[in-house]
C-alpha cells in the first residue's frame, strides 16, 4: 500500500496531508489523554503499536496474484483503542519505513497515513461495532475488522492513485489496474492477519482482561464465558 | 483421545491450518509459475513495485527522489528486519511481563 516517493504529483500530496491532518492532530490529543488518565492502558497500547511495526514489516508472498505484499497489522489497536488513536500509531511506522527503507515517501506519507491509518481502521471500527451490535462471537468480529482494516487500505491505496495518475484509459480502467495490483494480491494475506490477530486477542484476554474490561471490549461476565470456552 | 486440548487450543490450531494451507498453495503456485515463467523474469515481486512500474508505464516520471534509499536489498532486509525485531521485542516483553505478575499471583 505505501506510494513511493514522487509518485503522487504534488498537487495530491498536499490534498492527502490536509485531508489526514485532522485525524493526526485529535490523534495525538487523543493519545496524550488515554497515555495520562488511563496509564495502565499504557503496556497494551505499546503492544498493539508493536503489532503495526512488526506485521507491516513482513513482506509476504501471496499465493492468488504470484506477488508480495505486507499486512498492515491496525487491526488490534483498531479494536482496543479505536480508529484515531490507530492513525497516529501507523504514522509512526510510516516515517520509520520511509526515512530508513525509502519504502513509502515524506511526500506521500499524507496519502499513505490516510489508507493504512485512517480509511482501513475506520471502516474495520465499523464492521466491529455492528458485530458488537448483533452480538457477534468476540474472536470471528476481531478476525473480520482485522481482515477488512487490512483489505480496505489498499483499495483505497488504488483509488488514491487511480485519481492523482490515471494510465490511459480513464479512471475505471486505472481503477481496476492498482486494485488487480494491491487488492487481490492482499486478499490471502488479510485472511492469515485476521487468523493470526484473533489468536493473539485470546492471549491479551487471558493476561490482562482487566484492561479489556475497563476499554469497554469486553464485559467481566464476556471474560468470564470466554475464559470458560477454553478450559 | 482427549477433546479437552481440541477445546483449549481450537484457535491455535485453527491458526496452524490457515499457515499450513497459505504454504502449500504457495508451494503449489510458485512451481507454477516457476514452470511458465520466461528466463529472467522476475518472480514474486513487491505489489508497491508493481504499482510504481505501473504509474512509470504512462510516462511518469517521479517528481522528487528519497533522501536516503538502502545500497542494496541486502541492506533493505537488514532494516526491515530490525523493524520486525523491535515490535517482536516489545510484544514479548509485555506478554512476558504479564505472565510473570499471573505467577507470582498465583505462587502468592
Amino acid at each position: 500500500m505505501h506510494i513511493m516517493e514522487g509518485y503522487l504529483p504534488p498537487q495530491w500530496c498536499v490534498f492527502w496531508y490536509l485531508v489526514s491532518a485532522p485525524f493526526i492532530i485529535y490523534g495525538v490529543y487523543i493519545l496524550n489523554r488515554q497515555v495520562k488518565e488511563n496509564r495502565e492502558t499504557l503496556s497494551l497500547l505499546a503492544v498493539s503499536g508493536a503489532f503495526i511495526f512488526l506485521l507491516s514489516s513482513l513482506k509476504l508472498p501471496s499465493p492468488v496474484a504470484g506477488s508480495c505484499s505486507h499486512p498492515t497489522g491496525t487491526g488490534l489497536s483498531t479494536v482496543l483503542f479505536g480508529p484515531i488513536i490507530t492513525c497516529v500509531l501507523s504514522l509512526i511506522v510510516l516515517i520509520f519505513q520511509a526515512l530508513f527503507m525509502a519504502h513509502g515517501g515524506i511526500t506521500t506519507l499524507g496519502a499513505n497515513v490516510f489508507s493504512m491509518g485512517i480509511a482501513g481502521p475506520l471502516l474495520g471500527y465499523a464492521v466491529y461495532r455492528l458485530g458488537k451490535a448483533v452480538n457477534l462471537n468476540i474472536f470471528v468480529n476481531i478476525f473480520l475488522v482485522t481482515a477488512v482494516a487490512d483489505l480496505f487500505t489498499y483499495v483505497v491505496t488504488a483509488i488514491e492513485l487511480a485519481v492523482a495518475v490515471p494510465l490511459q484509459g480513464g479512471f475505471v480502467f486505472s481503477f481496476e489496474t492498482f486494485f488487480a495490483i494491491y487488492a487481490i494480491t492482499q486478499i490471502p494475506l488479510a485472511i492469515l492477519e485476521g487468523v493470526l490477530i484473533a489468536l493473539v486477542f485470546k492471549y491479551i484476554i487471558q493476561s490482562r482482561a482487566d484492561i479489556l474490561v475497563k476499554l469497554g471490549v469486553l464485559t467481566q461476565e464476556q471474560v468470564t464465558k470466554i475464559m470458560g470456552s477454553f478450559s | 483421545m482427549n477433546f479437552k486440548v481440541f477445546r483449549k487450543y481450537k484457535l491455535e490450531i485453527i491458526f496452524a491450518i490457515v499457515v499450513v494451507v497459505f504454504a502449500a498453495v504457495f508451494l503449489i503456485q510458485n512451481a507454477h509459475i516457476q514452470a511458465t515463467a520466461k528466463p529472467g523474469q522476475e518472480t514474486w515481486q513487491g505489489s508497491d513495485d508493481m504499482g510504481s512500474a505501473a504509474i512509470e508505464s504512462t510516462g511518469y516520471t517521479p517528481w522528487i527522489q528519497p533522501i536516503w534509499t538502502p545500497p542494496s536489498t541486502e541492506v533493505e532486509s537488514l532494516l526491515f528486519s530490525i523493524q520486525s525485531g523491535l515490535g517482536a521485542l516489545v510484544i514479548g516483553y509485555f506478554f512476558g511481563y504479564y505472565r510473570g505478575k499471573r505467577e507470582s499471583v498465583k505462587s502468592a
